[in-house]
């Protein structure tokens, strides 16, 4: 927490977490999804289902997804902004199980047909948290530019990242694994000090038993 | 690093050690800790007062919450203020203004600045706008009071919190009230004796108060006790100026305050399961909060 976690951030009325924490999801979801959106599905669970009206979170999620920031004067706007760009919303309530409070679960699909399932959860005071991504668990805050690699359980993968990573100078903050299952599918999440050259991910993305790869640019 | 603190008291040590003011203290250990220059921090500090400022300009009178429970009351004061029937003195019935102004204009969707949160986002704009108007201060001495607030808020931060979820609203209300009152004692000239006792008293007069918001929303009672937190921080600036001492030093106050943010129920910490939150009118309205145009939700 610095000065400016106190006097700051400028925001978006009315609320941190359901409002701020909310733009934050939707931004963070739009930049994973790396292309425009065509169409969201968007469902709420817990507060956010509960009170997100009177706080404006569905507003703020779309605002985020058409890449506005917390502080945008637009976002009480955002759905009919939408609208005028041709995207369809629909809302909905998320059937998650012991999930944090305020979170929503955003399934998305760019123009060129990319698809992208994300539950992010606002923690407060508009920090949030990536949750999930297509069904596998993960946890990260989007403040760091942070590569998601899905691939097939089985040796060699992780080496080929991080060295790919080493050989670019890009430094590793923080590196998670999950899997559903032995030799089923995995995901593994890198937090980086320094931007990933997008030629690298294009060529991760062509390696054999390497499924998907998503990456959040903060550029 | 050298501006190392966790507590008022080693803000005020640090001032006297380095014979600097107590903002200066706070704004050194920032460009320390992010390794910014003054010109830098003190650009963002003062990008912060001017958010704040155009925050005030664009209150809307006509604007209503999505709830319908806000909007308007900011007109109201306003109205009866300019009639001259203000019980309290100008400035403080300016103060009060612009606190339920700030609160509404959070409620209606509009840009904020979250001091220390979205919820009392009224309280420390509310004083400083209405003494800079009212006595017209230099803008660099606004932000130097500013950076003293935010010093104030991170220790209140550090040894309790200031999240109406974990303390309850003596740490959103009651933490934007004692940086408010810092800040306005130093404005009006008070040394760090003044300074830090108008905050012990402002934090002591706010302990025990809960967050038990109607509808689960930053609006009943959020945006008239940004107006109660801005008036009790002219009030204890006032009494301490004056020369009145808090019998219980700063730390310690922020001390019981975690401690009572600790014992305190948690139906009585932003749940809406206690206190306003569960009475009869509460409950009658929490039926009527249906969606917004636009928001349908589709079953799946
Ligand atoms: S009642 Fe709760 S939500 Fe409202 S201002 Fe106080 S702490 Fe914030």
């Amino acid at each position: 927490m610095n000065l400016y976690d106190i006097i700051g951030p400028v925001m978006v009325g009315p609320s941190s977490s359901h409002t701020a924490g909310a733009v934050r999801i939707g931004y963070i979801s739009g930049k994973l999804l790396d292309e425009p959106v065509k169409s969201a599905k968007i469902l709420l669970y817990g507060s956010f289902l509960a009170t997100g009206t009177g706080h404006g979170t569905r507003k703020a999620l779309v605002a985020g997804l058409l890449g506005m920031k917390p502080d945008d004067t637009r976002i009480p706007d955002s759905l009919s902004i939408a609208k005028e760009q041709g995207i369809s919303i629909i809302f909905g309530e998320a059937q998650m199980k012991e999930a944090h409070p305020n979170s929503a679960e955003l399934i998305l699909q760019g123009v060129s047909g990319k698809t992208l399932e994300i539950v992010g959860e606002s923690l407060g005071g508009s920090r949030i948290n990536i949750a999930r991504i297509d069904g596998i668990a993960t946890n990260f805050s989007g403040d760091y530019p942070t590569l998601v690699v899905h691939n097939l359980d089985q040796p060699g993968h992780v080496t080929e990242v991080t060295s790919m990573l080493a050989h670019k100078s890009v430094n590793i903050a923080t590196m998670q694994l999950y899997r559903n299952s032995r030799g089923g599918e995995a995901v593994m999440v890198l937090e980086c000090d320094q931007e990933i050259p997008r030629d690298s991910i294009k060529w991760l993305e062509h390696l054999e038993g390497i499924q998907k790869v998503t990456y959040l640019s903060l550029l | 690093m050298e501006m190392l603190y966790h507590s008022v008291r080693d803000i005020v040590s640090l001032s006297e050690k380095y014979q600097i003011p107590m903002w200066q203290v706070i704004m050194k250990k920032d460009m320390e800790e992010r390794q910014v220059t003054k010109e830098e921090t003190f650009e963002t500090m003062h990008h912060m007062y001017l958010s704040m400022k155009q925050a005030d300009q664009e209150y809307d009178k006509d604007l209503v919450s999505a709830s319908k429970l806000a909007g308007g009351d900011g007109g109201k004061i306003h109205v009866y203020n300019k009639a001259g029937k203000n019980l309290m003195g100008d400035y403080a019935s300016l103060v009060m203004e612009k606190a339920i102004k700030m609160g509404e204009s959070n409620a209606c969707m509009k840009r904020i600045v979250a001091a220390p949160t979205a919820g009392s986002c009224g309280v420390i704009p509310a004083v400083f706008l209405s003494y800079q108007e009212l006595f017209d201060v230099a803008e660099d001495k606004m932000v130097e009071a500013l950076f003293l607030c935010a010093g104030i808020g991170e220790v209140i931060a550090e040894n309790a919190c200031i999240a109406g979820a974990s303390g309850g609203c003596q740490a959103e209300i009651g933490s934007a009230s004692a940086m408010a009152a810092a800040g306005l004692a130093y404005l009006q000239g008070g040394d760090n004796d003044m300074i830090v006792n108008a905050m012990t008293l402002a934090l002591k007069n706010m302990l025990g108060l809960t967050c038990d918001p109607v509808c689960g929303l930053v609006e009943v009672p959020c945006i008239k006790r940004n107006s109660a937190g801005a008036v009790n921080a002219v009030a204890s600036a006032q009494l301490s100026l004056a020369g009145i001492k808090s019998a219980i030093p700063a730390d310690e106050v922020i001390d019981s305050m975690r401690r009572i943010g600790n014992d305190m129920p948690k139906c009585l910490k932003e749940t809406g399961e206690g206190g306003l939150a569960v009475t009869q009118t509460a409950q009658r309205l929490r039926a009527y909060q249906g969606l917004a145009d636009g928001e349908k939700n589709t079953t799946f």
